[in-house]
């Protein structure tokens, strides 16, 4: 049962007045009031949770979010910021006390600048918007979300998005060479720009990720990347996923970062080429697409040293893509993989843990133990380069039950992914979904220093409350020395 | 007093115990950073050399935990040796930073990343910050706590390790780290073109950056930095190319065929060249040495405006004019900072290299807008409550 914070009553009760007030900042259309038009924003894509926010507000430019950040924090407000609602772990879940703030009208390219392979987008331009604007110039972004023709750019900056390309040219984080955002005290920050590496501390590191916590990000600035000029994919069928691990593993060690690698498990792979007819392979427990990128003769190059890795690790089918089309079509079964699970299942949880490489063998064991315990099925695919799983839960949510079944088979596998030595979340984010298995990871020193940094930057906890962290932020008790009759926690003077 | 601890919980130890009077710690691993940044006005050193060494490497998983304190050297030699490296090739600037006779010591790991030091390849792999996935540390309560994680991809909780990376260890002392390594490349290639004049140079570069053909280092030196790395009686631009041998032969070729023949340098002379570059030995070794990181496209004319003032200046251009070391011989009682950083415009000036008084008078790191640095100012007293960690290092007071 996902708990938020207790709804503000003297907020609830001013609704009217802070509606108006917020009109006048925002006139026209800018602010949309009726409970019909609210509801269109109750949720992201994790769909499991909803809630109509108290009203939802659409700035048009920095000095409006300025002024209702300003008008928000003098009056106690909370704030939810909002791209295009694409988040899959409840990031944009709205606040029933709260404006949400959508920053879909901020939709302007600022700047293309070749030469300096950046560009200039304000945070509403989705992500694929950008590589469409450099295209000509043979540019691209590179960070490729498969949700990018509808996520923004500052839907990216907040989760720190990445997609199958990221193990070669990083997440949206390694992309992002600066911003212009506002606090929730309303002040304008810019940080980082065209220019390499921000003097200072890394605040832009800290803000890239930070969950729509620490501030509303009204311009990035992106760095583009050279087109690669060709790309080949291998299609790898193996009879254990143990197989397939193993020579992602080495292929690594051999010294080769291919643009991308995916594995899809069994029911994956059925499911998928029942959907799009991509030739997979139906005997093979395990899939792995590889694509290899670069020039024609660093292609075909690495294309011969991995199928020769492939078969010494007991690959049972081996095919190169021989044309673009044969390449697209390798990758439509994958790309697909969700919707074609779509279509076997009437509902299903999309998880994202990250775990060590090594260790995937013994995580789908694991996972087809849990699959009996809990009675529901899982549809594997996974970024198979940097480990990163995403587990597909089939359930019926019309079937009594299976929801909260699922969630519960959901959170032990995030719980084992721990276990293992990895991760929660590898690009999902934390939102409400894993905020309160943050404990699982981290104890509460670790959270507590996490908390501060978002005291430094809003210290009233207006800003999007309730997600990330299982308790909400107590600045004002987080900043306290606790020197107990002039001593810290360690009394006792060291003797070296 | 010198603290040598040789466990995160003596750290924490020596931190807390400290804390009650406010004992302020100059913190140190190798030492061969101390003359980077202002100086530092402390009651007692914390030498963090015992906690050196590899925690934990994996090669086929491309991560790899080690304490700070470990060398830089040693680190390169253990990943030298399962074909790896630290992608973000850190340098070690011991002749630069001895040059005004302060301490040389052991380039480390918690040093390069404190400075958040990346080399030639930089312009296209990244910097030291894109490949800190995890660490541990103490903070100025005396509080071991740790953020990130040990596999490579991860946005769990905020990105901290992102702002340990360049903080010159005003916010916490780090304990353990956790890296993101990468393959090495099989061979390198570089192509030497000659007699480009600064603004042409400058724009070749960011054509060659733009090709499809993956340009990972683009230095230009004028004249007299080329005359001093023995590459050249003129300016030459240099454009690397990596990767398995037949790729690099034919894009090397490519590159030829839009920018015209030059000299090839084979791997083993590349390496070389990258590390002069890397290592600024191109520069006058007299006067003030600033690190500026303008826009790139920007940098020739921010060159020849500082020359217009000062004749006598002498600059070299990395990462594709993303960098331009610059050194002063008669820079004046603020090190130039005033000329350079009007002309900087956008970007941001590292007073690198100049002695102790005027590393204490002039800001070395850029300076910031005020609400900027009101913030900054939140977010260090958030780790550091009593600003016991490296006091005056970056800012006065930080
Ligand atoms: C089908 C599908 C496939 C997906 N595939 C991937 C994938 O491959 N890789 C991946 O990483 N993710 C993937 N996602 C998740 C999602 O698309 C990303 O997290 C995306 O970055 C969210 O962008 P958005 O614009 O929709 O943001 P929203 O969902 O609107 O918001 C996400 C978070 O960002 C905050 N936020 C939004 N805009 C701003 C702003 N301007 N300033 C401050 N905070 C802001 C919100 O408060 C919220 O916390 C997928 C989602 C779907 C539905």
């Amino acid at each position: 049962m996902l708990v938020m914070p207790e709804p503000d009553r003297v907020v609830l009760d001013r609704r009217a007045e802070i509606v108006a007030a917020l009109q006048e900042i925002v006139p026209g259309e800018g602010v949309i009031d009726t409970e019909r038009e609210r509801r269109a924003y109750e949720c992201d894509a994790l769909t499991a949770y909803r809630q109509t926010p108290m009203v939802v507000v659409l700035p048009e430019d920095t000095r409006q979010v300025v002024a209702v950040l300003r008008y928000c924090k003098e009056n106690g407000i909370k704030v939810v910021p909002r791209g295009a609602g694409t988040s899959l772990s409840g990031g944009a879940l709205p606040l029933e006390d709260g404006v949400l703030l959508g920053m879909g009208k901020f939709k302007r390219i600022l700047d293309i600048d070749a030469p300096n392979r950046c560009v200039v987008a304000q945070p509403g331009v989705t992500n694929l918007a950008i590589s469409h604007a450099v295209q000509g110039q043979g540019l691209y972004y590179a960070p490729d979300p498969s949700s990018q023709i509808a996520c923004t750019i500052g839907g990216n900056v907040a989760e720190n998005s990445g997609g199958v390309h990221c193990l070669k040219y990083g997440l949206t984080t390694n992309n992002v060479i600066g911003v212009e955002f506002v606090t929730m005290d309303g002040e304008v920050i810019r940080l980082g720009g065209k220019f390499f590496d921000a003097g200072g501390y890394d605040l832009l590191g800290v803000l890239v990720g930070s969950e729509g916590l620490l501030g509303v990000v009204t311009e990035v600035t992106v760095r583009v990347l050279p087109t690669p000029p060709g790309a080949r994919a291998l299609l790898i069928g193996f009879p254990s996923v143990q197989g397939a691990g193993d020579c992602v593993a080495a292929v690594i060690g051999a010294g080769i970062i291919p643009g991308g690698m995916e594995i899809m498990d069994r029911l994956a792979i059925e499911a998928a080429e029942a959907f799009v007819h991509a030739g997979y392979p139906l005997d093979a427990e395990a899939l792995l697409i590889v694509e290899l990128d670069g020039c024609g003769a660093e292609v075909d190059h690495l294309i011969a040293a991995v199928e020769k890795i492939a078969a010494a690790h007991g690959a049972t089918t081996v095919r190169a893509s021989q044309s673009e089309e044969e390449r697209l079509l390798f990758w439509a079964g994958r790309k697909a993989a969700f919707p074609a699970v779509g279509r076997i299942s009437p509902d299903y949880l999309c998880m994202d843990g990250t775990i060590p490489r090594k260790e995937i063998g013994a995580v789908l064991l694991r996972m087809k133990q849990l699959e009996a315990k809990y009675g529901l099925r899982v549809a594997n695919v996974f970024h198979a380069g940097d480990g990163n799983l995403h587990p597909l839960i089939l359930y019926d949510a019309n079937k009594p039950g299976e929801l909260l079944r699922a969630e519960e088979f959901g959170r032990d596998i995030l719980l084992l992914c721990v276990e293992v030595g990895g991760v929660l979340t590898g690009e999902h984010g934390v939102g409400v979904e894993k905020r309160d298995l943050m404990n699982a990871m981290f104890d509460a020193v670790d959270l507590e220093q996490q908390q501060r940094l978002k005291c430094a930057f809003d210290e009233q906890s207006l800003l999007n409350p309730g997600k990330v962290f299982p308790q909400l932020c107590r600045c004002a008790e987080l900043g306290r020395m606790h020197v107990r009759g002039g001593k810290l926690p360690f009394p006792d003077l060291p003797r070296f | 007093m010198t603290f040598r601890p040789s466990s995160a919980r003596e750290v924490a130890e020596i931190v807390a115990a400290g804390a009650a009077d406010k004992r302020a710690l100059e913190i140190v691993a190798g030492g061969s950073k101390r003359g980077f940044g202002r100086p530092v006005r402390a009651d007692a050193t914390l030498d963090l050399s015992q906690l050196a060494g590899i925690v934990n490497y994996e090669a086929p998983e491309l991560v790899l935990t080690a304490r700070p304190s470990t060398p830089l050297a040693e680190l390169e030699d253990v990943l030298r040796e399962k074909g790896q490296m630290l992608a973000f090739a850190p340098p070690k600037w011991r002749e630069l930073l001895g040059s005004h006779g302060t301490p040389t010591g052991v380039p480390t790991l918690g040093g390069a990343l404190a400075c958040n030091l990346s080399g030639p390849r930089r312009v296209r792999a990244g910097a030291a910050r894109d490949f800190i996935l995890g660490f541990s540390a103490v903070n100025g309560r005396g509080e071991i706590f740790k953020a990130g994680g040990k596999v490579v991809k991860n946005v769990t909780g905020f990105d901290l390790s992102k702002l340990m990376v360049g903080s010159f260890g005003t916010l916490a002392i780090l304990t353990e780290v956790t890296l993101k390594v990468m393959p090495r490349p099989e061979t390198e290639c570089t192509l030497l073109l000659h007699g480009l004049s600064d603004a042409k140079a400058v724009d070749v570069m960011a054509r060659a950056l733009n090709t499809p053909h993956d340009v990972f280092g683009a230095a230009h030196l004028p004249e007299a930095a080329a005359r001093r790395s023995r590459v050249g009686d003129g300016p030459v631009t240099a454009l690397r190319l990596e990767g398995p041998a037949p790729s690099v032969a034919f894009r090397v070729g490519e590159i030829e065929k839009l920018f015209g023949a030059g000299d090839r340098l084979d791997a083993e002379a590349s390496a070389r060249f990258w590390d002069e570059v890397a290592e600024v030995r191109a520069l006058l070794p007299e006067g003030v040495v600033w690190r500026l990181c303008p826009t790139p496209s920007f940098s020739p004319r921010l060159v020849e405006t500082i020359q217009q003032i000062l004749p006598g200046a002498e600059a070299f251009y990395d990462w594709g004019g993303g960098l331009v070391w610059l050194s002063l011989p008669e820079a004046g009682a603020d090190a130039g900072a005033g000329f350079v950083r009007a002309a900087l415009q956008d970007g941001h000036a590292t007073l690198m290299v100049a002695p102790e008084f005027l590393r204490e008078t002039v800001d070395v790191f850029q300076p910031v807008p005020r609400a900027l640095a009101a913030l900054e100012a939140r977010v260090k007293q958030n780790f550091d409550p009593l600003g016991l960690f490296n006091p005056g290092r970056m800012r006065k007071g930080v």
